[in-house]
């Protein structure tokens, strides 16, 4: 499998990067390459194989329903690039 | 000689008879920041006023006949991807420049409870993306052995301002290696814990069924001291074990007289550079002559393990960093609607490698692709894993080199990806089996450090500590970098 | 709609009714002022992890169970990766491959005949934030209060055929969770929420048409009215032989049309893959059992007992069952020994029609079974009549005094001493000669006027059984 120039713009559209034509030429060679280089996994026959997402065989970790305090809004507002009324501020939503 | 290079308990000694003040230790460190740091770059934050006014508090409580614990008073400093309430946690990357973190993450307040004195924030590679520290989007660290040289990554500012003697201890965090390289590179001890040893509550995640949290200490001791600190169950972490720690220090015993050793051929052939494979093998006949066992092993699968970790960890990456987009924190780019001001912030913030591991793990998982890249590497993992198990059943440790070279020149390695990928092989596979392993100076090769990776099982760090301890107690130390300055 | 039959499958959402947020300690009470039920965690800041509340998978295990799915052994949580400025770390945490409850059913009934609905999975997610636009259009702000709400999505089969049917699978939906206690399920605070796909296909075709999703239907009334503009649209293209084209559609409810959303090319790739920081759920045998045994009777169930045990009429049994709070108080009501069908009515027409002349709901009224049944009682005793009693029952609404006070402080206890109401008699008949002679000559109705004119007299309190016994033996002497 290979990775051309458009899925490249199309997976930089899914991460919401914009990439520069030279970005996106590097990105497509180096894709290629990594991903070349992962086609090593085929040669090991995987289709009886359990995948490993957790390394812990733990299950049920759970807590209670019991109210912790919340932030004051200050702190919750503290790192925000922009707010008003008490709420994130983000520039208008393109499709409304 | 600075106070800061005396043993573990002899400065305890001192400050539990009142000898010497936090502010003495905190005012050792700041001198010997301000004459080496110039240099090595290791820091991205410095705290000095906020380290004082602790030394100060903790003095005074000291005066009161406060209780002193075995980290009481000792400078470190924190890699800065672990968030700290009120420092400015950066990973490295100018999207979060200006980011205050609103909590401690849990082995903050653990180190807090110890009494230990935060100096600052070290440097890293952007997001623990890379092995070299290259990658931070703000400066250089370099090598306290050799200025031309990297300090290995991610954890390259730690490893440099241990080795430099900035700072009595520092935490990194290792999803690949990169608490165990830079720790070989710089000439320190590196351990990276069992995964769900020690709470990831206030990592910044880069991978998170990878990432784990761990000390990079000047001696193997110190190691389990500050183990002992920041291990444990944590509820805020899902993933956390609730497994009993033991105690650490008591478990040096120095005596490995009948441990089984395997090492595997696979870390110890070609890729291995000629000076430090006769390193780890002169550390391996001194293994012997302590009384271990040493025999070679194969672990089949991990000729796949850099393959497999390519395709997991900037998977989850992809996901991790998504949250990075200018809305409640960080650096905002301005754009005219949503979606710029999104594709601005990102772009402008992130740096090259970041971008590049974030597109390879969205192709990774996107539609049509999944089975082939992301169900695929999994599954290997649970052959590398059972790898591991099948050793395991037989020895009681693994060793081999923690890295394949030396530290290599700044700037030499960036145009190889796959090269530069490739130094992570012996330090990948243990992640992927979530392994603790610990990384110790095991000589020289061509006056720069060589690092010896002890692998263990699962939740048994006691006996790599235990194993690279015996070896450390036995051997010359590789003594200190020269970096001049007469705190030395 | 003679050539096409309709085919409707709905999403529904459900905020559960846990205290707090489903991976973190913040409380989820409605109303709180902006972004003050928030912390790292649900704000998402860098280094955060969740961890899972466990009555959040109680309750969506016991909905689950309420709609007569099979309950996973295994279960477990994925990532669904999208941006948005209300989901703080981009990604949702919600269930792709092994959700909470899979293959169950309710049963609807439309026009009297029931037909059973397939539900193809509930599962457990997080909610979003609140995105609320500036008017002026420069921006939107964004309140996290509500972010990490736990909700459970209960996903239909396609097996509505009407947009009436969708309505009563929803409202059917809507009373079997209140009845579980699991959300109080109210669209108007947005706890309960809906999506509908919605395509046509020839009649006795089997193969499924191109399907259109429909978002924003923040109402039963407007969930009715898009998808039957939505029908009566892809009616009129299909017969113009132009083909429907798959996309999202959000409802104008002011306009009452739909506007694209989005097409099937820009559809979103959500990139699933399972959460490295929270562990699989393993629920065995007896944490089911815990739960199935806190199961209250379900509508169908209480349904069934009140048609075949208390012998209602479905009428009443329906409108009973409508509402749990008003089930319960009925089945209250009934253990005070009177009689099923009389209760059923008086709480189906009087109590009912308090609440909805007055906008109240049944915890803001006075009233209470043991009240209304000692009301009947009185009634059936003959102490008042059924006149009296629905002044009575008016009085207990508001204070809450027990009717037998009401009835002795008011004076309403019905007269029946004969002597007393035979005067009565006497003087209306010597004032009404007419009225007589009205009903010597057969007509019937004067004799419900003589009577009136009685119970005017004792101002309600006669018992008109009596009265009217009374009359027709006082006009007889005459």
């Amino acid at each position: 499998m290979s990775i051309s120039k458009e899925q490249v713009e199309h997976i930089a559209a899914l991460a919401r990067l914009r990439l520069t034509t030279e970005e996106r030429d590097q990105f497509t060679i180096q894709l290629n390459q990594i991903l070349q280089y992962a086609e090593k996994l085929n040669e090991l026959e995987t289709d009886h194989i359990e995948p490993t997402s957790h390394i812990d065989p733990m299950s049920n970790v759970m807590r209670e329903d019991k109210v912790q305090p919340s932030l004051p809004r200050e702190k919750a507002l503290l790192n925000a690039p922009d707010h008003q009324d008490g709420m994130f501020k983000v520039p208008a939503v393109f499709e409304e | 000689m600075s106070l800061l290079q005396k043993q573990l308990k002899e400065i305890h000694n001192l400050i539990k008879k009142r000898d010497i003040s936090a502010r003495d230790l905190v005012q050792e460190s700041i001198a010997r920041i301000e004459e080496v740091d110039q240099k090595v770059q290791a820091f991205l934050t410095l705290d000095v006023e906020g380290a004082k006014k602790k030394a100060e508090k903790l003095d005074e409580w000291l005066k009161e006949s406060g209780s002193t614990k075995l980290l009481t008073a000792l400078p470190m400093g924190i890699k800065d991807n672990i968030c700290t309430e009120g420092v400015r946690t950066t990973c490295a990357s100018k999207q979060l420049a200006n980011y205050q973190p609103i909590y401690d993450g849990t082995v903050v307040k653990k180190l807090n409870q110890a009494q230990a004195i935060m100096m600052g924030k070290l440097n890293m590679d952007e997001f623990a993306m890379g092995s070299s520290t290259e990658n931070s989007s703000f400066h250089l660290t370099y090598n306290p052995w050799d200025l031309k040289r990297v300090p290995g990554g991610s954890s390259g500012g730690s490893a440099a301002a241990v080795a430099a003697g900035e700072v009595y201890f520092a935490l990194g965090s290792d999803t690949g290696g990169s608490i165990r390289q830079p720790a070989a590179y710089c000439g320190v001890v590196g351990l990276k814990p069992t995964y769900g040893r020690v709470s990831r509550y206030g990592l910044v995640a880069y991978a998170s069924s990878l990432d784990q949290i761990g000390p990079i200490t000047k001696n193997v001791e110190d190691a389990a001291y500050v183990l002992q600190a920041i291990a444990g169950y944590d509820p805020q972490d899902s993933t956390s074990a609730q497994v009993e720690v033991p105690d650490y220090v008591r478990g040096l015993t120095g005596d490995i007289r009948g441990l089984k050793i395997a090492v595997p051929k696979e870390m110890m052939g070609e890729g291995i550079e000629e000076g430090v494979r006769a390193q780890v093998q002169a550390a391996l006949k001194q293994l012997e002559k302590l009384g271990a066992m040493v025999e070679e092993v194969s672990l089949p699968h991990v000729e796949y393990a850099i393959a497999t970790y390519y395709l997991l960890s900037p998977a989850e990456a992809s996901s991790n960093l998504a949250r990075f987009d200018g809305v409640r924190y960080g650096v905002r780019e301005q754009g005219q609607n949503l979606l710029e001001m999104y594709e601005e912030t990102r772009s402008k913030g992130f740096g090259p490698e970041v971008k590049r591991r974030i597109m390879l793990g969205t192709y990774a998982l996107s539609s049509g692709y999944y089975d082939a890249y992301y169900l695929k590497a999994q599954k290997v993992r649970t052959l590398i894993r059972q790898d591991f198990e099948q050793i395991f059943a037989d020895y009681d440790v693994i060793v081999g080199p923690t890295t394949p070279t030396v530290a290599f020149e700044i700037g030499s390695q960036v145009d190889d990806l796959l090269t530069l990928y490739a130094n992570d092989v012996c330090t990948i596979p243990v992640n992927l089996a979530g392994l603790p392993a610990i990384s110790v100076p095991c000589g020289r090769s061509e006056g720069l450090p060589v690092g010896l990776q002890v692998i263990g099982k699962a939740f048994d760090e006691e006996t790599i500590l235990r194993v690279a301890h015996a070896y450390e107690e036995s051997t010359e130390s590789i003594g200190t970098p020269d970096l001049g300055g007469v705190s030395q | 709609m003679s050539h096409y039959e309709t085919v409707i499958g709905l999403e529904v959402h459900v905020e559960l009714a846990t205290k707090t947020k489903i991976f973190c300690g913040c409380s989820t009470e409605f109303g709180a002022p902006p972004n003050t039920h928030t912390c790292p965690i649900c704000l998402g800041h860098p280094g955060v992890l969740p961890v899972l509340n466990r009555e959040a998978v109680n309750y969506a295990m016991k909905a689950a169970m309420a709609l007569n799915c099979h309950i996973a052994e295994k279960s477990k949580f994925d990532r669904k990766n999208y941006f948005y400025p209300d989901l703080p770390k981009a990604y949702q945490i919600s269930q792709f491959d092994q959700p909470i409850g899979q293959k169950g059913w309710i049963e609807i009934e439309v026009d009297g005949t029931s037909k059973r609905i397939g539900i193809t999975r509930v599962h457990l997610e997080e909610d979003a934030g609140k995105l609320n636009h500036i008017a002026d259009g420069e921006g939107s702000l964004v309140d996290f209060n509500r972010v990490g709400v736990p909700l459970i999505e209960i996903v239909s089969e396609p097996d509505l055929r009407s947009p009436q049917e969708a309505k009563a699978y929803l409202e059917k939906l809507k009373t079997i969770l209140q009845f579980t206690g699991v959300s109080d399920v109210k669209m108007e605070e947005g706890s309960l929420r809906c999506d509908a796909n919605i395509s046509l296909r020839p009649v006795g075709e089997e193969r499924f048409g191109t399907k259109t999703e429909l978002k924003n239907l923040n109402s039963f009334r407007n969930v009715e009215r898009a998808l039957t503009y939505e029908q009566q649209r892809q009616q009129e293209l299909l017969e113009d032989g132009q083909p429907i084209v798959q996309q999202t559609l959000r409802w104008l409810e002011d306009q009452n049309r739909t506007k694209m959303m989005r097409s099937k090319e820009e559809a979103h790739d959500y990139r699933y893959f399972p959460d490295p920081d929270l562990v699989v759920l393993e629920i065995d045998e007896a944490w089911k059992e815990q739960i199935r045994s806190s199961l209250p009777e379900l509508p169908d169930a209480r349904k069934r007992r009140y048609r075949e045990e208390l012998g209602l009429s479905d009428y009443d049994a329906n409108i009973l069952i409508s509402s749990k709070a008003i089930s319960d108080f009925f089945d209250q009501t009934v253990t005070h020994a009177v009689d099923p069908k009389v209760a059923a009515n008086w709480i189906t027409s009087d109590l009912l029609g308090y609440l909805n002349q007055e906008g109240k709901g049944l915890e803001e009224t006075k009233v209470t079974p043991e009240l209304l049944a000692n009301m009947l009682q009185l009634m059936e005793k003959g102490i008042i009549s059924s006149k009296l009693a629905k002044k009575v029952f008016r009085e207990i609404v508001t204070t809450g005094k027990d009717p037998k006070q009401i009835v002795e402080e008011k004076g309403w206890i019905q007269i029946t001493d004969e002597n007393q109401l035979r005067d009565e008699v006497k003087k209306v008949l010597e004032a009404n000669p007419k009225s007589i002679a009205d009903f010597q000559n057969g007509k019937d109705r004067a004799l419900g006027f003589l009577v009136g004119q009685v119970m005017k007299a004792t101002r309600g309190k006669a018992n008109p059984q009596l009265v009217n016994q009374l009359i027709r033996e006082e006009i007889a002497r005459l």
